[in-house]
């Protein structure tokens, strides 16, 4: 027999929840019912103020129709209250609101309590009529119900109060400003949105409000609401008055908890829940969303109820009956009468030894603020422009060590693309730059329901060629979407095809003695081989094995299976290896004569100081590999490059450091060398920069007194980043030592194809250099050992052209049949 | 689907041994280039040797999980049945294939006529 799931609350996190536990299967599990107060479906409660505000029409803001719950078999009692809960006999009894009351009893096995908030109607003479319930004019904002009868007694109506200058305050009053009424925000604390802002942000917004025509009343506490048979207006403890026709109360919301509590349940400020989210009391009964109290804290934003229902989900189905919910930190994004405001963190610095940077600009209607604590962000408020929102927020949830100076983050970086406008695009501009993606090709894809930026770049090919474009469809995806944007797991795993992130997989493969490709999806992936994923095990098992790998031809990328880079029209691109960009007369002859011999359609001077020979057939390869009798230049692989040299000291008058020697031996040592991306290198001879070494992945620039800068994490592509620096060196060897010791770093905990400049900023600076200088994990020497060893076991891969590893490893067309 | 309607003949194509495990190959049979692929789970597949959306050679894919990812653009194709996965290329064609009694592989390609009036249905062309 099924359990018995009963949810009370059909809002946002019971709804949720019911989701997340049917998308898991839950369905054969469980025998699901629910109680909703309110008459239908369920419905997005943050797109209220749209409603009021007219720009969004009632249906559209339906998240489930009541059909949904019959085509899930999820027995919905709508319009039903519940009136208790009997631990003991484990049964909710309910109440409907018909004409003709009747009761409902349900079973349970396990009970959610999603019982959501109430307003908060601060005590008031004058509120409610002598028969009971609010008089005619006053309004709580809270339900569909509530925006229906504002709406409609607004229509009769010129001025409009509103108790309470928080976020649902402010949005109360931005529909009744729709609506064509005078509208007064009466608050009384001494600035707007205390919770979220602190005292200058509040009063840039306060100027905001009053420029949009907003009447803010600060300081103000409300002592009575005036009028015999309706409102006429307020009158405040300070003694002054003010008339309106109607006032809608909007000071806050308190825990709906009352069941609970009734019930025996522990209810502090909210219902109070484990890290499991069930009730200390009873292992049966949890508790979600705004009505749950974790770890002494109740939330009313809609990103840690998501995490909630998640974990609940996870739980009572038992796909991770060990999850656990932590809490969450909360970073927000939200739009104020039209003004866009980030908030995250901590609004105030706790310490002299915090960071605090600001930005005013009062008559914009701009004030950012930024708190960092030891090197991260500690705390963000971003009012009236929300550029640099999306990163910060990125650095905030990751914990990531920020760049540079604090300052610099209030702006966006110099020659960045205005980003965050990604939302304010017209529908034409293109996103995706390299698959020609517009802004309304996202949006269309967003609305026939992807929710998650991996079903987005899927279905619509955005963000899958350079990658650079993911931000911005990101957002356009958080524009479009809003909450019910769906995290993917999947972008913290390695690979896609197996559900670990770098560190667990590299622990179970090492533990299993996995070594190769199919021995780790059958073990680790149930056995499900995926294509995608294929390439990045290998170069993953290569690393971690070296010789013992046992090498499967087929989990390679073509271009490592023959060695060369394919070309649009299906031919290859071979590049031989010019150290450091040195060649000489008798080289330069031998790939002439190939070129000609080999009739090869193009001969191109590349941008790493070599030459590619273009559009050679696969046929050809070997004879073309024989004949030049160089070793493979590695233009084709995730591993390192060329190393781009300037004349150094040999010529060049400026030059302080010998980087042609230099450039050469690090393009030696490190040939071929696997990694999770390529590795681009240089080497300068001043710090004019002519090889460009400080956006290369990997470059050493020279400097007065003999001394060599190492710079890692750099890029010109298409992002642009100058590296940072690692340490500074006195000789070739530490520069080499350095190099390597950083490169088996970045193999061993890098994902499968991050870039270096993306996992220096994700590790931060300080830290590398902390394990790769200060040696403070003890492991340099390991690591300079595991390098020496990935450097002894290179073998140049065109040795293949005479010793092939499949017999039809060079050939395209194996027969050729003909009609008969 | 019309395959099964119309005249076929069959093709013996050596050994399936000379595909690598895990990899495609590329043959052409009556001037038609058909990608034969040869999984690690054992099966055999056959579809068009080049994508409709940029030529890519498809025997140079990665193959998993009955699906095979174009080297050029990384588009998914669902060997058995040729379709498009994510749909941002069109579908490919797709052929009977099998490995015989003494281990040699058995295509069964349509007819040139046939195939002439399968492409025009697909280009929704009068055939």
């Amino acid at each position: 027999m099924k359990e018995r799931l009963v949810v009370i609350g059909n809002g946002m996190a019971g709804a949720r929840l019911v989701e997340d536990v049917l998308a898991r299967g839950g369905g054969r599990r469980f025998d699901v019912a629910m109680f909703g107060e309110e008459p239908y479906g369920n419905y997005n409660r943050i797109l209220l103020s749209s409603v009021l505000a007219r720009s969004h029409d009632a249906k559209d803001i339906f998240i489930n129709p009541l059909s949904w719950y019959e085509q899930n078999r999820v027995r919905l009692h709508a319009g039903v209250r519940v009136t208790a809960i009997d631990r003991q006999a484990r049964t909710i009894t309910g109440v409907s609101a018909a004409a003709e009351p009747y009761e409902v009893i349900e079973h349970y096995d396990r009970l959610v309590l999603a019982t959501g908030s109430v307003p908060f109607v601060p005590p008031m003479s004058g509120l409610e009529r002598a028969e009971g319930g609010y008089k005619p004019g006053v309004f709580v904002f809270r339900t569909l119900q509530d925006c229906e009868a504002i709406t409609a007694y607004g229509r009769r109506s010129r001025v409009a109060a509103v108790i309470g200058g928080g976020l649902l305050g402010l949005e109360a009053a931005r529909g009744l400003l729709e609506q064509g009424l005078e509208v007064h925000v009466v608050h009384l604390m001494p600035h707007l949105m205390e919770v979220q802002l602190d005292a200058p942000a509040g009063s840039v917004l306060s100027r905001t409000l009053r420029e949009l025509g907003v009447h803010v009343h600060l300081g103000k506490s409300t002592r009575a609401i005036l009028g015999e048979e309706r409102v006429s207006g307020l009158q405040f403890e300070d003694g002054g008055t003010l008339a309106c026709d109607m006032v809608v109360v909007s000071a806050g919301i308190r825990p709906n908890a009352a069941l609970a509590r009734k019930a025996g349940l522990s209810v502090e400020r909210g219902i109070v829940v484990g890290d499991d989210l069930a009730s200390p009391e009873d292992p049966r009964v949890f508790a979600v969303g705004e009505c749950a109290q974790h770890r002494g804290r109740v939330y009313g934003l809609v990103a840690p109820l998501w995490e909630q229902t998640q974990v609940l989900a996870d739980r009572l189905t038992g796909k991770n009956v060990d999850a656990r919910y932590e809490g969450s930190a909360v970073s927000t994004k939200l739009k104020v009468m039209g003004v866009e405001l980030s908030v995250m963190g901590e609004k105030e610095a706790a310490s002299e030894a915090d960071e605090v940077a600001t930005y005013s600009d009062p008559a914009r209607g701009v004030y950012k603020k930024l708190i960092v604590r030891e090197g991260r962000l500690a705390g963000a408020i971003l009012l009236g422009d929300a550029a640099v929102a999306p990163s910060l927020a990125q650095m905030f949830d990751r914990a990531t060590r920020i760049p540079g100076s604090p300052a610099e983050l209030l702006f966006p970086a110099a020659g960045a693309r205005a980003a965050a406008s990604a939302a304010e695009l017209p529908d034409d501009a293109q996103i995706c730059n390299c698959n020609g993606v517009s802004k309304a090709r996202l949006v269309d894809a967003v609305k026939s329901g992807c929710r998650s930026l991996k079903s987005l770049c899927d279905a619509t090919r955005a963000g899958t060629g350079c990658g650079s474009c993911k931000p911005q469809v990101q957002e356009v995806l958080q524009a479009t979407a809003g909450d019910s944007v769906v995290a993917d797991p999947a972008a913290h795993y390695y690979v896609r095809g197996v559900p670990m992130a770098k560190p667990e997989l590299v622990a179970a493969i090492r533990e299993r003695r996995l070594r190769s490709v199919s021995a780790v999806f059958a073990q680790l992936a149930d056995g499900k081989e995926d294509a995608g994923s294929k390439a990045g095990l290998a170069s993953l098992l290569r690393t971690l094995w070296g010789g013992d790998y046992v090498e499967e031809r087929d989990a390679r990328f073509i271009n490592d299976r023959v060695h060369a880079n394919i070309q649009r029209d299906g031919t290859f691109s071979v590049v031989p290896r010019i150290y450091g960009g040195v060649t000489s007369p008798a080289q330069l002859r031998r790939i002439a004569d190939v070129a000609e011999k080999y009739d090869v359609p193009m001969l191109k001077i590349t941008g790493g100081q070599r030459i590619d020979l273009l559009g050679i057939p696969k046929e050809k390869l070997p004879d073309v590999w024989r004949d030049l009798g160089i070793p493979s230049g590695h233009a084709y692989t995730k591993a390192s490059r060329t190393c781009k040299t300037c004349v150094g000291t040999d010529f060049c008058r400026y030059g302080v450091g010998d980087s042609t020697a230099l450039g050469i031996a690090i393009e030696k040592r490190f040939q071929g060398i696997e990694s999770p991306h390529k590795m681009k290198l240089a080497a300068n001879g001043c710090p004019r920069n002519c090889a460009e070494a400080t956006t290369k992945d990997l470059g050493a620039v020279a400097i007065e007194g003999g001394r060599w800068e190492i710079y890692i994490g750099g890029a010109a592509g298409s992002r642009v980043r100058k590296g940072d620096v690692l340490c500074v060196v006195d000789t070739h060897d530490d520069v080499l030592r350095y190099m390597g010791r950083f490169m088996q770093y970045y193999r061993e905990h890098a994902k499968y194809l991050e870039r270096t400049y993306d996992f220096v900023e994700r590790l931060g600076i300080e830290k590398l250099r902390a394990i790769l200088v200060d040696d403070v994990e003890g492991i340099a020497e390991r690591l300079d050992a595991a390098i020496q060893a990935a450097v002894d076991a290179y073998e140049d891969p065109w040795l293949e052209a005479d010793r092939p590893i499949h017999p039809s490893q060079f050939r395209s067309t194996l027969m050729t049949v003909e009609a008969r | 689907m019309e395959a099964t309607m119309t005249r076929s003949r069959t093709v013996r194509l050596g050994p399936v041994e000379a595909i690598p495990l895990g990899e495609g190959r590329a043959f052409v049979v009556d001037g038609e280039a058909v990608a034969v692929f040869r999984t690690r789970g054992g099966g055999l597949f056959a579809t068009q040797a080049f994508c409709p959306h940029g030529r890519g050679p498809l025997a140079d894919g990665l193959v998993g999980r009955g699906t095979v990812l174009c080297p050029l653009h990384a588009f998914a194709f669902d060997l058995a049945s040729g379709r498009s996965l994510g749909g941002s290329c069109a579908d490919l064609r797709s052929y009977a294939v099998s490995s015989g009694a003494n281990g040699e592989i058995v295509l069964q390609i349509p007819a040139a006529r046939e195939r002439t009036k399968a492409d025009n249905l697909r280009q929704g062309t009068a055939a």
